[in-house]
């Protein structure tokens, strides 16, 4: 195990680096929030004050009000400048509201209404109806729908009995589900639709208006949004829409009763190029209108007008002027002007007064904010406990003024509203604000991380073999400046975040890697003259156009563009073809592919002569075309399970992602049922056939046991559990409560036998039988043996090219040095005979990846069963090609020494596990998450969230385990394979090369880790980089979002995996060693 | 070096541009609204029929097809045969790999034969026209050093740059341009005529300025 250290502390120490990028980053992208699930109430207390009642004190100012938002009116469009002759296609556009303002001072106003980012439709229309600040990630939200849980207007209103009637973009139908009076929703996905839901709105805004049947009438139009997204501000379009717009507004103001109050409001700005999403000004300031037919302003200009007003201001106005509770967790405060600044008489129509409104608002914050921060800790204490001292203090202001019955003075009121205020801004800074300078940190943490792994991977050999003390440097280097900038902070800030000493750990973790790489190249290149390391050399056209660097250039590129990202699973799957296909060109090509004898040009002396004897090479080509084949048609099946994405109109979802219980055809569930069962079967018996083939299932250890019991009854549990969920509840009443229990039973059963089989392949993975052999044949080494005897009677399976007696005496050579020189080769004459040593290392991983992707089939609806058995096959091709050219093109083991993984190979393995991500039903979005796995084995839910969020974890990334785990196989294939194609007796130690090369075996171990991270880690950058890069885009929420955190989350996964991967062949490597420890002196008596 | 052969091969290439040029252009006079957008097969066809036309001929004219071994009509008729069954199933084979990359296979299945035959008349026909009916010989001139004459080379550089321009084209495809060019299979067959017409240009060009390092082999 020591000589596994190092590769195994190095990898750690990358993968530590790449968590500390992406958490810094997602720390500064997604914000996090958490929920306040309470609501208020009419009854509510609020302290201090003691008397019940406060939100419905005083007769509500209006009794109805009609809000019109119009999608993405900025506020500049909103303006009206009549000196401006020859305004621009939304300049001057909607003259209504410049008419009203001036005109009827008393009664409108137009302000510049300000939001908070992430401008996008959807958390704004939450921004504006709770009154907070919504971030990505609002904790408590449940991911599956996109219902407002948060206490909210509309839930206010319907609290009051007011009838709230809707209409327009229906992303208000999935936000407030069965909320509202009456709503009529329209289509909105479509972005370039100009006027469908504005044509609808319109055709029922008036008669709806002219009725008596609503008290809340909200009309969401669409049109000016998406005439932004299509043609950007500037196009006449725009003219047109915006005039539509005025001309609805003035048809509105007409048709308005002296109690009702209108409102009409952009929910965000937009760029000069009609996009939205960001926090630049142009994107958050929208126009704010109100209007009502009866004076409700105090003067045409009065003394606390507000500059800007902040979209969440509106909440705690219209509750109060409509005589509703604010909601629970809104932190807007009042808009002063719409309240009179004198008490008023007891029952008066005019409302509450501008302080009782504040004294109510603050209360009210000041309760949000103490049950906030009693729940999360995100918002820092020295602000929480400055804004608790100032609302003890300005309470006890206010009583003693109401005590001695004077008028309150001016002072109070702006001293309750800069609480207020400062109770928004801490808000905000905790919440809705992209922290740019983490992003950027975590940006150049991720792309130093991959470049560490580029430089490891090629200076593996190297860097094992001069690096001994492994890494005391980068550890000690780390620390210290982890510590520093701790303390800097301390000094600096006051307290430390543990974001930047991570970050600094990292930073400071990689400065002496670097410095010894730099250092290490310089002996590198003149060791040995043919491997050049200058860059110059590398960047020509020639070297960077080769497929296995362009590929995985456009998957990267391709993770930039939402087109991409919602075509990921057929876009990956014609890459892997593409460089797939790449594999026996390029052979063709080198002269490869075919036997050479054929080739005149050998004859001429113009070519080496080749290393490979005709027959094998017609032998390997044939297999290599075969399973070529193979696969191409295996990703062409995977293209029918794919699921589908909401922005992919017309496709439809593969039926085998639904479960069995849901189809209703018996004749059909049968069918499938018995697909499911065969594909299980064939995967079973495949995985069973393969180590039988290389005879590793004639020992009795572990892994044999498991191999030959655990699995297959692993496989029968599966197929009972699916029997029984698919059986239709009503079916049986009288096993009712026998399929119950099965439903409980079965499932637990398997995930038992799963976690007895792996652990027992961890405990004892050595799968070699050992027969010795003290025939009187082997005594008479005069003779020449036949080095192989035919193993009748032990075993059918185990063929004579399994027995491999040279090891041990190999082995022994090594080990015991002085006994060769002396003794005589005859007397240590092979007299044991090891079956299935040549597959010891490839056997316990092949069986540890089968065991694992039958667990990890039982989390996936029955139809999978076919999808993971080409997942099987299609990893099954790709060893076979790889191990195939590996021969082809001579790069064989015994020959050069080491073992190098290419390039090809492994990008096909890495884009292979977003293929089967998609081929297994999943897709980067929320909606799609397979819920169901929650509830395998535990039909009745859960009480933790620990064991769910696993399950649903292992569901989800199954691929990328499967394929990070078998991922050391790429390493032994070629060597297992390898040995069949040389018959000679020296060839015949597949595996064993790597024992007897063990630095070779670490540091290509370590190189196909590194380049296997590198790859991933390649892909998370970017899908980073198009986060940060994309963070206003249109789409940025609903696709580059979630593509972020899949990929992030998948990497973590696909890393932890392939630890436990490296860990499990070390663990092997170890055994191993123990085992011929063991026999040595056996063998010597 | 074969400076004879390469200004044969640009004057060859000059003349088979050109019937491409025609051959886009021409319909336009026949048959109204003709666009390469909007008929999209009408103009595949008359493209595919002009470049087969053409090579033939030229290649013919050039006598750079292997010399044939008998001269009896029978031979010659069954050379024919076979050299007409090989088109027809490298249809099947070009429709078939498309279908592999992704393309639809029911809805639009005459657009994919449709560029199958495109692909077909660029690439195997000037296989047949240059090595004859001899698949053993087209694998092995796609080799390092497979090329026995200024020909095969021009063969590896034409059929790579075609091939790698319909695959390139495939990129549009999914992107939300809705753009008339990103209908299927507009941007592949453009994209393999355009990378055709580059390794035209490109092949004579490219042997002209190696001249000095290309050795071949006597045939
Ligand atoms: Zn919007
Ligand atoms: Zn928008």
């Amino acid at each position: 195990f020591r000589r596994g250290l190092p590769v195994l502390s190095l990898l750690l120490w990358l993968c530590a680096v790449y968590f500390v990028g992406i958490y810094l980053f997602v720390g500064g992208f997604l914000l996090v929030r958490l929920e306040v699930n309470r609501t208020s109430t009419c009854g509510d207390v609020l302290h201090p004050g003691e008397e019940p009642g406060d939100f419905c004190r005083a007769q509500p100012r209006f009794r109805r009000a009609v809000v019109l938002i119009i999608d993405a009116l900025k506020i500049d469009f909103a303006r009206f400048d009549p000196s401006n002759t020859a305004p621009r296609p939304y300049e001057n556009k909607l003259p209504v509201l410049e008419e009203n303002v001036s005109s009827k001072p008393l009664q409108s106003r137009l302000y510049p209404f300000r939001a908070d980012p992430p401008t996008t439709t959807m958390q704004r229309i939450k921004g504006f109806t709770t009154g907070s600040l919504p971030t990505f990630v609002d904790v408590g939200n449940n991911f599956a729908s996109s219902a407002i849980l948060e206490d909210n207007l509309i839930h206010q209103f319907g609290q009051m009995g007011k009838r709230v009637v809707f209409m327009g973009d229906d992303t208000w139908e999935s936000l407030f589900p069965k909320k509202f009076y009456r709503s009529l929703p329209f289509p909105s996905f479509n972005v370039k639709d100009l006027h469908t839901v504005d044509n609808g709105i319109l055709q029922h805004l008036y008669t709806t208006m002219v009725g008596d049947d609503w008290d809340i009438l909200v009309a969401h139009f669409l049109g000016v949004d998406h005439c932004g997204h299509r043609y950007g501000p500037d196009h006449p379009a725009m003219a047109d829409k915006l005039t539509q717009m005025d001309g609805v507004i003035r048809s509105v103001i007409d048709r308005l009763q002296n109690d009702t109050l209108l409102v009409v409001m952009g929910d965000h700005g937009m760029t000069d190029t009609g996009d939205h999403g960001g926090e630049s000004q142009k994107e958050t300031d929208a126009a704010l209108f109100l209007y009502s037919p009866s004076p409700i302003f105090q003067a045409p200009l009065s003394q606390n007008e507000p500059d800007v007003v902040p979209q969440t201001d509106l909440v705690p106005t219209l509750a109060l002027l409509l005589g509703t509770p604010i909601p629970y967790s809104s932190v807007g405060q009042v808009l002063l002007p719409l309240f009179s600044p004198h008490q008023q008489t007891e029952g008066a129509v005019g409302g509450l007064s501008q302080l009782e409104a504040l004294w109510i608002n603050a209360k009210q914050v000041n309760r949000f904010l103490e049950t906030y921060s009693s729940m999360a800790k995100d918002i820092p204490p020295e602000s929480l406990s400055q804004l608790k001292e100032e609302f003890a203090r300005l309470s006890a202001e206010y009583f003693t003024s109401v005590k001695e019955g004077r008028s309150p003075s001016p002072h109070l009121a702006s001293s309750l509203q800069a609480y207020l205020t400062s109770v928004r801004d801490t808000c905000r800074a905790t919440w809705a604000r992209f922290n740019p300078l983490k992003m950027a940190a975590g940006l150049a943490i991720l792309a130093s991380a991959c470049l560490m792994c580029f430089v490891m991977s090629e200076l593996s050999l190297l860097l094992l073999r001069e690096n001994a003390s492994g890494l005391k440097a980068p550890v000690a280097v780390a620390l210290t400046v982890g510590v520093c900038a701790g303390a800097a902070q301390l000094l600096t800030r006051g307290y430390i975040e543990a974001a930047w000493c991570l970050a600094a750990c990292a930073f400071g973790s990689e400065i002496p890697f670097f410095w010894r790489a730099c250092r290490l190249k310089t002996p590198a290149v003149s060791k040995n003259g043919a491997k050049p390391l200058k860059l110059s050399r590398w960047l020509t056209p020639r070297h960077l156009l080769v497929p296995p660097l362009v590929v995985p250039l456009l998957r990267c590129a391709s993770l930039l563009s939402d087109s991409y990202v919602i075509a990921e699973g057929r876009v990956v799957t014609f890459l892997v073809l593409s460089l797939v296909l790449y594999i026996p060109i390029h052979l063709n090509w080198n002269d490869l592919l075919l036997p050479q004898s054929l080739d005149p040009l050998k004859s001429a002396g113009l070519l080496p002569s080749p290393i490979l004897s005709p027959s094998t090479v017609r032998k390997e080509s044939n297999t290599l075309l075969a399973c070529f084949g193979v696969l191409i048609g295996i990703m062409y099946l995977s293209l029918s399970f794919h699921g589908c994405r909401e922005e992919q109109g017309f496709c439809q979802p593969s039926p085998f992602l639904s479960p069995l219980s849901r189809l209703q055809d018996s004749q059909v569930k049968n069918l499938y049922y018995i697909l499911s069962v065969i594909s299980l079967g064939i995967c079973t018996y495949l995985l069973r056939h393969c180590l039988c083939h290389y005879g590793n299932l004639n020992s009795s250890s572990g892994t044999v046991f498991t191999a030959h019991w655990i699995l297959p009854l692993l496989s029968v549990c599966l197929a009972l559990h699916w029997a029984v969920s698919a059986t239709p509840e009503d079916s049986f009443r009288k096993l009712a409560e026998l399929i119950r229990m099965a439903q409980l039973a079965l499932p637990r059963a398997a995930f038992c036998l799963l976690g007895l089989g792996l652990g027992l392949i961890w405990l004892d993975p050595v799968t070699v039988f050992v027969k010795s052999r003290t025939s009187a044949s082997s005594r008479s080494s005069a003779l020449p043996l036949p080095r192989y005897r035919a193993s009748t009677g032990i075993s059918p399976q185990a063929e004579l090219r399994h027995l491999i007696p040279q090891i041990y005496q190999r082995m022994r050579r090594s080990l015991d040095p002085g006994e060769l020189s002396g003794g005589t080769e005859a007397d240590n004459r092979p007299t044991v005979e090891a079956y299935g040593l040549g597959t010891v290392y490839s056997a316990p991983v092949l069986l540890f990846c089968g065991m694992l992707g039958i667990g990890l089939l039982l989390l996936h609806p029955e139809g999978m069963a076919l999808s993971f058995l080409l997942l099987l096959l299609e990893m099954g091709a790709l060893l076979h090609i790889h191990a195939s050219s590996t021969t082809l093109s001579g790069m064989h083991g015994a020959q050069s020494g080491d073992f190098n993984v290419p390039w090809t190979t492994v990008v096909v393995w890495s884009l292979a596990v977003t293929q089967f991500f998609h081929a297994t039903g999943h897709l980067p979005t929320f909606p799609s998450i397979q819920w169901g796995a929650a509830f395998v084995g535990f039909p009745d839910g859960h009480t933790g969230t620990i064991l769910p969020a696993l399950l649903v974890t292992l569901n989800t990334f199954a691929s990328h385990i499967l394929f990070a785990v078998s991922c050391p196989l790429l390493l032994f294939w070629p060597l297992v394979r390898g040995s069949r194609s040389g018959e000679e007796g020296e060839d015949a130690v597949m595996e064993m090369r790597l024992r007897e090369n063990p630095q070779q075996f670490s540091s290509a171990l370590l190189q196909l880790s590194t380049r296997y991270l590198f790859i991933l880690g390649a892909q998370v950058f970017s899908s980073v980089c198009a986060a940060a890069i994309l963070r206003r885009h249109l789409m940025v929420w609903k696709v580059f979002a979630p593509k972020l955190m899949f990929e992030a989350l998948g990497f973590l996964v696909s890393s932890t995996s392939l630890l436990i991967g490296v860990t499990l062949v070390l663990r092997v490597d170890m055994a191993v060693g123990r085992w011929f420890k063991r026999l040595i002196p056996d063998a010597s008596r | 070096m074969w400076d004879h052969e390469i200004r044969a091969m640009a004057s060859a290439h000059a003349v088979i541009a050109a019937s491409v040029f025609v051959a886009t252009v021409a319909p336009a006079v026949f048959v109204p609204g003709f666009s390469v957008y909007g008929a999209h097969l009408l103009w595949i066809c008359s493209v595919s029929g002009a470049v087969t036309a053409v090579s033939v001929a030229v290649f013919w004219l050039l006598g750079v097809s292997p010399p044939t071994k008998k001269h009896t009509l029978g031979y010659k008729l069954s050379r024919l045969f076979r050299s007409c069954l090989y088109v027809l199933l490298s249809c099947l084979f070009f429709h078939a790999v498309v279908v592999l990359y992704g393309a639809p296979l029911i809805e639009s299945a005459l657009e994919t034969f449709s560029l199958a035959v495109l692909l077909t008349c660029l690439t195997t026909l000037r296989c047949l026209c240059v090595l004859g009916p001899n698949v053993q010989a087209w694998i092995r001139v796609f080799s390092r050093h497979g090329a026995m004459s200024v020909w095969d080379t021009c063969l590896q550089i034409t059929v790579a740059c075609t091939l790698v321009g319909a695959w390139v084209g495939a990129f549009p495809i999914p992107l939300d341009w809705d753009r008339p060019w990103q209908v299927w299979p507009v941007s592949c067959s453009l994209g393999a005529m355009i990378g055709y017409l580059t390794g035209l240009v490109a092949a004579p060009a490219w042997i002209h300025y190696h001249r000095k390092q290309l050795t071949y082999k006597c045939k």
